[in-house]
């Protein structure tokens, strides 16, 4: 089944945690911005999606 | 045989029409030997179809020429046929052809049968025009052939497609990176995708092209703002110059975008070959899809409208 358009995973530091609250899609927190770019990466790889950067420190992944 | 001559001209000329025509679609096609085989056999049982037509009316066979009637739909198809087999491929695709494009592919090859067809009746009727007047042998060999390849010419001329060069201006830019982390790819001002980790967005930035295609006019504006005209051009682009692309890595997938205020579309690639100049040239020999032309200019409101 894909999952379209959907937000699949967030990635984010500890530092960002009141950025996001999560809804039904899980959260993962690192220690810093490369830790959050290495997990945004293998996720993104894993589930054939796309990690997007908010800008605000905050990554979501999306299979487009 | 009374009219084998007649027969024999008809169908070969139909026949090798239909070759020649499978020799000059390279885009349209991935060319391998066994799509040649059905391609070739179908043109020739519609070559020779057509090349019964006037030999059958001369014996006063009327019935048989209704069998064209059952030809058409067999050739029907053909396009159902090609149509299924470019649409089961596309799972396999890296950058898809889209359903515009092999709608336009189908409806093609279809149509090529015809053409088929319609060459080697016209070729018969040739014959049978300077066999009325009484020419010699030679003669109504080579105006059998004659009108049949001037006809068939003429056909093709007509339905040549338009290609993008016709109705767009295309140029090569360099892509900028926008937003607050410099992670926005656009064109122009124009945000088309935005790429979050670092190691895509470096690699965007060494190897990433940015194409622009500027509509000519209004007409064209409509037509490149259908997205299966953007793929058609996308895909083509690619299988010409390659692209850097892998399941995984959907990071580098190229993508296409309007420019709402212009019209012009951005598309935005990282391609094997980074040749300027052969970019430009695979976008401009790019189809227009006959499904998607659009002419607002032709009608009333849309050319009052535009000024």
């Amino acid at each position: 089944m894909d999952l379209n358009n959907y937000i699949l995973a967030i990635v984010t530091t500890k530092a960002d945690k009141p950025k996001v609250n999560s809804g039904s899609t899980p959260i993962f927190y690192a220690s810093d911005q490369q830790e959050v770019n290495y997990i945004a990466m293998l996720i993104s790889r894993l589930t054939m999606s796309m990690a997007h950067d908010l800008g605000n420190g905050v990554y979501i992944l999306i299979k487009h | 045989m009374k009219h084998w001559e007649m027969i024999i001209i008809g169908v070969s000329l139909g026949a090798l029409s239909r070759l020649i025509m499978l020799r000059i679609d390279y885009r349209q096609y991935p060319g391998y030997p066994h799509g040649y085989i059905i391609h070739l056999t179908l043109g020739f049982i519609a070559a020779a179809l057509g090349g019964l037509v006037i030999p059958a009316l001369l014996e006063e066979n009327y019935v048989a020429v209704t069998f064209l009637a059952l030809a058409a739909q067999q050739f029907r198809d053909v396009r159902e046929a090609e149509r299924e087999f470019l649409g089961q491929l596309e799972e396999t695709e890296l950058v898809s052809r889209g359903q515009a494009y092999i709608e336009g592919i189908s409806k093609v090859f279809e149509a090529r049968n015809y053409l088929a067809m319609i060459t080697a009746f016209n070729s018969t009727l040739g014959y049978y025009l300077f066999d009325l007047l009484n020419y010699h042998y030679i003669y109504k060999l080579a105006g059998g052939v004659l009108w049949g390849v001037v006809t068939t010419g003429l056909l093709h001329k007509l339905m040549s497609e338009r290609t993008i060069g016709d109705i767009a201006k295309i140029e090569i830019v360099d892509l900028e990176f926008t937003g607050p982390n410099k992670n926005n790819i656009s064109v122009e001002d124009v945000v088309i995708m935005n790429v979050g980790l670092t190691e895509s967005l470096q690699h965007w930035r060494e190897n990433g092209l940015g194409i622009i295609v500027a509509p000519k006019n209004d007409n064209s504006r409509a037509t490149l703002a259908n997205t299966g005209q953007r793929q058609a051009i996308i895909h083509d682009v690619t299988i010409q110059l390659g692209v850097q692309l892998d399941l995984g890595v959907q990071d580098y997938t190229p993508l296409a975008r309007l420019n709402l205020e212009t019209g012009r579309v951005y598309i935005i690639i990282i391609p094997i070959e980074k040749d300027k100049q052969c970019i430009k040239e695979a976008v401009s020999s790019t189809p227009v899809l006959e499904g998607v032309k659009r002419k607002p200019l032709s009608s009333k409101a849309g050319s009052k409208a535009a000024d």
